[in-house]
């Protein structure tokens, strides 16, 4: 399976990973893509910004942990996931899940998978600045239930 | 923790949580009685591990909040 993780603190495009993953999975019709951006809200407070920081090292190893059980579980052709880190702003890209799979069914359920697993395995964490101050993000436990609704909880 | 560095001087702990009872917070308590309470996450040479993971010379161990990426 063709694959790439990036970390970093540029913003990414969607037309860019389209065309890569499509140049290197020929015999792929579906591609399923998620991404997830800076929200303005958050538990009723206005957000300014976000600081995004991770464990170098484990974050990768965590990622491709989690494309290796997405690449065995639905057999998919290709797989992207780029995640931003440090300082972003409200409506700002954060994370890219792009995927590439025979048929539509494998590629939506891998996207899906992918972010619930990296919703609770992947070594990121945000800070908010809200009017009220700054403010580490609580876990949620509506992620946990997520990653284990897949049935398989190694990481 | 509240501090950048912390120099342990003790045997070889031989699992994680033998090392989180020798590593103490500000307010007196350890990691290990911090942990029953709170969420925290364990890593070994950064593989997700529980308190019972056995530990051997030079292993890099790491305790995080859980994680909120994404």
């Amino acid at each position: 399976m063709y694959r790439k993780i990036q970390i970093q603190l540029e913003d990414f495009g969607i037309d860019a990973v389209l065309e890569s993953l499509k140049s290197q999975t020929s015999a792929a019709g579906g591609f399923c893509f998620f991404a997830g951006v800076v929200r303005d809200l958050n538990d009723d407070e206005s957000i300014e910004s976000l600081y995004l920081e991770h464990y170098p090292g484990m974050t990768e190893k965590q990622l491709h942990r989690i494309l290796d059980q997405a690449e065995s579980r639905f057999g998919l052709l290709g797989a992207v996931v780029v995640h931003r880190i440090g300082s972003l702003l409200a409506g700002d890209n954060i994370v890219l899940v792009a995927v590439a799979a025979g048929h539509r069914g494998e590629a939506f359920s891998a996207c899906e998978m992918i972010m619930d697993y990296l919703k609770t395995q992947a070594t990121f964490w945000k800070k908010e600045s809200t009017s009220g101050g700054d403010r580490w993000v609580a876990a949620r436990g509506s992620d946990l239930s997520k990653e284990a609704a897949w049935g398989d909880a190694s990481n | 923790m509240a501090c950048s560095e912390m120099v342990l001087t003790s045997d070889q702990p031989e699992t994680v949580k033998a090392l989180m009872a020798q590593i103490f917070l500000p307010d007196g308590q350890s990691l290990a009685s911090y942990a029953e309470t709170e969420s925290l996450l364990l890593a070994v040479n950064q593989q997700m591990v529980d308190g019972d993971a056995p530990l051997n010379a030079n292993d890099e161990v790491a305790f995080f909040p859980p994680v909120t990426g994404g």
